[in-house]
């Protein structure tokens, strides 16, 4: 079909996949091959504002008999939730932390991508979409993608008009930086606390509308359950984390902006409380995951220090801008003061082998060099296991170049954020990173219109696949919550509710009824183990399975040895849990065994999905598909497609996943092997 | 290290509560403060004790979520937050009282954990800038001087933790008040509604039962993002203007 002209006048520039391979024979059923049904055609630059035009109305007065439920408040949630509340829906607003403004969008740093070309440096729409979809590895859908580029301009009117304080420069206009991946200067910050700053923006526009009356807003409450009723996504059974009520609440819509869930490998960037939950409920319920294995993992975050760690913590990218990341020459020297270490003993080896990137190199690329440097025994820092988990990241010569005062005024906060943690001054040592977990790429199956495969639930934001294929570029994580939030959400949601208001659901309908049981049923279940291991004693476990054999680098053999051990695990999670106190209060503990129950089947299903996958894309680094020289190598003949998981039944009782492939087909940009070199 | 414990304890916002001491042995200065109540919890739960319940989140300082006194200290010794506050800043052999926030309008839900949703209800009153999706000027239409932008900036990094109603005599919450006032009023897209938003936000934050700034200053230097006490002069001045001009 490559060459060929489409009805619509473009041309398919690659031909569909067709897979070969079938590493993950005996773990998966196959299904049937699906597609976006509502994917735009034309010339791409045109296929979103006929899409907006082409989507029906719902009349001011129609809205208010239509209510939305948004689960998450984070900068995908908490826009839309104020977006639709302005067009005066009724909007029910539900996140677990004790008050919209702490979703964990808060702790993105570095910045919110935009195609203004306030530099005048060569960017445009089509720039930020080429560099996006080339970023992703050619793995994410080119019409989604194109979108989101588009938008990306309004975002920051809309964020500055309502008070977002980005950096300015002398005259009072936006001051942009540079990220990864890239060779534009695009990125708008506010300091190192963008996310911050972007999510209180969005958090106030969604208080505005709770005073307005628009959206109502439900705190420490955690949804346990999607009501699906004649096969639409009509309400969600919620757990009111004070009180311990189970509640019922019903309506037109239920969006799902809920996070990433790069908790599964326990140690990772995301907040204590980020969970798959919500959305591993709703695939139980028959949304399809898609690419559940593409997980990337930031190259600058500080190294583990000890076996009790809760959590990892980034250090922006945006200091790739003024940093050099180098290790010693000489393995011997690693455990040297590095200040000591003379100019030519030292290996700058992102600049040495990526030239035209240097140090700016996409996140995935950036981690896997500084793990063959840490395998190759010069890491720095501590031994963990039998090696030393750590590179260098040195400003002495920004500080030498800029002086000490401008590196302080870019960067301060993360300066002291890491002095904190690991009680060394980064301005006269240089700091010790190392990956970790950060976010994921797969997510909820989700068509052009951001729905789900089950009418009325949508997905937007991280929790959703679409927009970054196999690896994100820096800056692009806030600029797609947004994006959904405010500009294609309100648009899409319109189209399906111009169908609505919906015949009435009541709460003593059997689905209904069905949902609220099953959800006590596990709570009770949970209580009355009674054996002799914590929650977080199973998610330590796991984490450990995931990231050693579903982390940076994958293989056949471990895969299927993780899938063994995840499996045991969860036999051994089900009869031998402990969690105390009861159900009718506040119970922590009750909370993550839940959430841990489902990161259990989460990590078995991305294992699949990775051992299927043989080939290496974007965060997605298979060991057996390589190219000479250790770079990652794709197969798009074989694999250029969405893998859309449908849950098939519990694998302790015999069930498999149904893997139904959605092909991608580039008609805008030629796929093309990536090189940063 | 070895530490001990005296942790404040309520079932629930009807609960009398109290102080119950406990041993944590084997703690590491590479700690952070949380992840040793998490080893005090896994401790708890294999007894078959009740863990205690605290908050947190990001767990790097910015959500606000966590929160603590700590020997009396909102978020303890140093100038950060509790996730961020690590064992090297105590000794072997310490005594830790760790209660939670202490301010009528944030009640106890369960041992160290209070409701702060009067946060919200105080943003919800004008803490904000009424600009619907769609209807936004180009950015650079309108300049914001530097130093402005600035100022509103470093302000806007409040995280609404709470820490400066728990360690205000009073029980107030002109701090955080004052920093959003300052953030919104040194913008310019902030103007058209700065008087009337000054106006209803104090009054939201008096009807909450949060208690007058008789600037004593402690909630500054509680204060883990270092938002400082002139935001509250920022605050008096902006009120004054209003009630002056019939706001």
């Amino acid at each position: 079909m490559a060459g060929s002209t489409l009805h619509d006048g473009t041309t398919p520039l690659n031909a569909a996949p067709n897979q070969t391979s079938d590493d993950a024979h005996g773990y998966y059923t196959a299904g049937d091959p699906i597609a976006d049904p509502v994917a735009p055609t034309g010339p791409i630059k045109d296929r979103w504002t006929n899409r907006k035009f082409e989507n029906r109305l719902v009349n001011p007065a129609n809205r208010r008999k239509l209510d939305i439920i948004i689960v998450g408040t984070g900068l995908a949630g908490g826009a839309a939730a104020a977006t639709l509340g302005e067009a005066g829906y009724n909007v029910k607003s539900f996140c677990y932390q004790d008050s919209p403004r702490r979703a964990h969008s808060i702790a993105a740093q570095g910045g919110i991508n935009a195609a203004k070309n306030y530099k005048e440096d060569g960017d445009s729409t089509f720039r930020l979409f080429y560099d996006t979809v080339k970023g992703g590895d050619y793995r994410s859908r080119e019409s989604n993608v194109y979108r989101l580029a588009e938008v990306s301009a309004n975002i920051i009117d809309q964020c500055v008009a309502q008070g977002v304080p980005f950096a300015r420069e002398y005259g009072g206009l936006l001051d942009n930086r540079s990220f990864g991946g890239v060779q534009v200067s695009r990125t708008f910050y506010a300091r190192g606390q963008t996310g911050q700053q972007l999510l209180i923006g969005a958090y106030q526009a969604m208080e505005r509308q709770v005073a307005a009356g628009t959206v109502e807003q439900f705190t420490r409450h955690e949804m346990l359950e999607l009501i699906v009723v004649d096969g639409k996504a009509r309400g969600i059974i919620a757990r009111d984390m004070v009180t311990g009520e189970i509640e019922t609440h019903l309506a037109d819509v239920v969006v799902l902006a809920t996070g990433g869930y790069g908790n599964v490998f326990f140690l990772s960037t995301n907040a204590m409380g980020s969970n798959v939950t919500a959305a591993w409920r709703a695939h139980r319920k028959g949304a399809y995951m898609a690419n559940p294995c593409y997980t990337q993992i930031h190259p600058t975050c500080i190294p583990v220090s000890g076996e009790h760690q809760s959590k990892l913590t980034l250090m922006s990218e945006s200091l790739r801008n003024d940093g050099r990341i180098w290790v010693p020459k000489k393995k011997e020297d690693c455990t040297k003061d590095p200040r000591d270490i003379p100019e030519e003993d030292r290996d700058y080896y992102l600049e040495r082998i990526y030239p035209s990137f240097g140090n700016l190199v996409p996140r995935d690329i950036a981690s896997r060099a500084a793990k063959y440097m840490c395998d190759e025994g010069r890491g720095v820092g501590p031994m963990v296991g039998d090696f030393r988990r750590g590179v260098y990241l040195d400003f002495s010569d920004a500080i030498q170049r800029l002086g000490e005062d401008a590196v302080r005024e870019k960067y301060d906060n993360l300066f002291d954020m890491y002095e904190r943690i690991t009680g060394e001054n980064p301005y006269q040592v240089p700091m010790r990173i190392y990956p970790a977990v950060h976010y994921v790429m797969g997510g909820l199956w989700v068509d052009y219109h951001l729905q789900s495969n089950i009418p009325g639930l949508f997905v937007s934001g991280e929790a959703n696949f679409s927009d970054h294929g196999a690896n994100r570029l820096g800056a692009s994580a806030l600029m797609q919550g947004l994006a959904d939030g405010y500009f294609v959400l309100p648009n899409t949601i319109r189209d399906y509710l111009a169908d609505g208001p919906f015949e009435k659901v009541d709460e003593s309908h059997e689905a209904v009824v069905e949902a609220k049981r099953a959800v006590q049923e596990r709570i009770d279940k949970f209580l009355s183990i009674n054996g002799t291991r914590s929650a977080d004693s199973y998610h330590k476990e796991l984490g450990n399975i995931m990231w050693e054999y579903c982390g940076m680098e994958r293989t056949e053999d471990g895969l299927r040895k993780a899938i063994d051990m995840i499996r045991e695990l969860k036999a051994d999670f089900w009869t031998n849990l402990k969690v105390l106190g009861s159900a009718d209060t506040l119970n922590q503990s009750l909370e993550k065994a839940g959430r841990v129950a489902d990161f259990i089947e989460l990590g078995e299903l991305m294992c699949i999905d990775a051992l299927n996958r043989r080939e290496s894309c974007g965060g997605h680094f298979r060991a057996e598909s390589q190219t000479d020289d250790g770079e990652a190598l794709r197969h798009d003949e074989e694999f250029a497609y969405v893998a859309a998981w449908e849950w098939g039944g519990d694998s302790l009782e015999g069930g498999q996943p149904v893997l139904h492939k959605e092909d991608l087909i580039y008609t805008a940009i030629e796929m093309k092997q990536r090189s940063y070199k | 290290m070895n530490l001990t414990l005296k942790i404040w304890r309520q079932a629930g916002p009807s609960d009398k509560g109290g102080i119950h001491t406990y041993q944590v042995q084997g703690i590491s200065e590479d700690m952070s403060f949380l992840e040793m109540l998490d080893v005090l919890n896994e401790q708890l739960n294999e007894k078959g004790e009740e863990p205690v319940a605290f908050d947190s989140d990001c767990r790097e300082g910015i959500c606000g979520t966590c929160s603590l006194m700590i020997n009396g200290e909102a978020h303890g010794p140093e100038v950060t937050t509790t996730c961020q506050l690590h064992m090297r800043s105590f000794s072997d052999g310490d005594t830790i009282t760790i209660e939670p926030w202490r301010a009528e309008p944030f009640s106890v839900i369960k041992d160290l954990i209070v409701d702060r949703s009067a946060f919200d209800r105080i943003i919800q009153s004008g803490g904000f800038i009424s600009a619907n999706t769609g209807s936004a000027p180009e950015a650079n239409s309108v300049p914001a001087p530097r130093d402005k932008a600035m100022r509103a900036f470093n302000v806007a990094t409040c995280i609404g933790c709470g820490a400066c109603v728990a360690a205000c005599p009073n029980g107030s919450a002109s701090l955080f008040l004052g920093a959003k006032i300052t953030h919104l009023g040194e913008l310019p897209q902030g103007q058209p509604e700065r008087y009337s938003r000054v106006v209803d936000m104090v009054g939201q934050h008096d009807h909450e039962g949060f208690g007058g700034c008789t600037n004593i200053g402690e909630c500054a230097s509680a204060c883990p993002k270092e938002i400082p006490l002139d935001v509250i002069s920022q605050l008096n001045k902006d009120l004054r203007t209003a009630l002056k001009n019939g706001y």
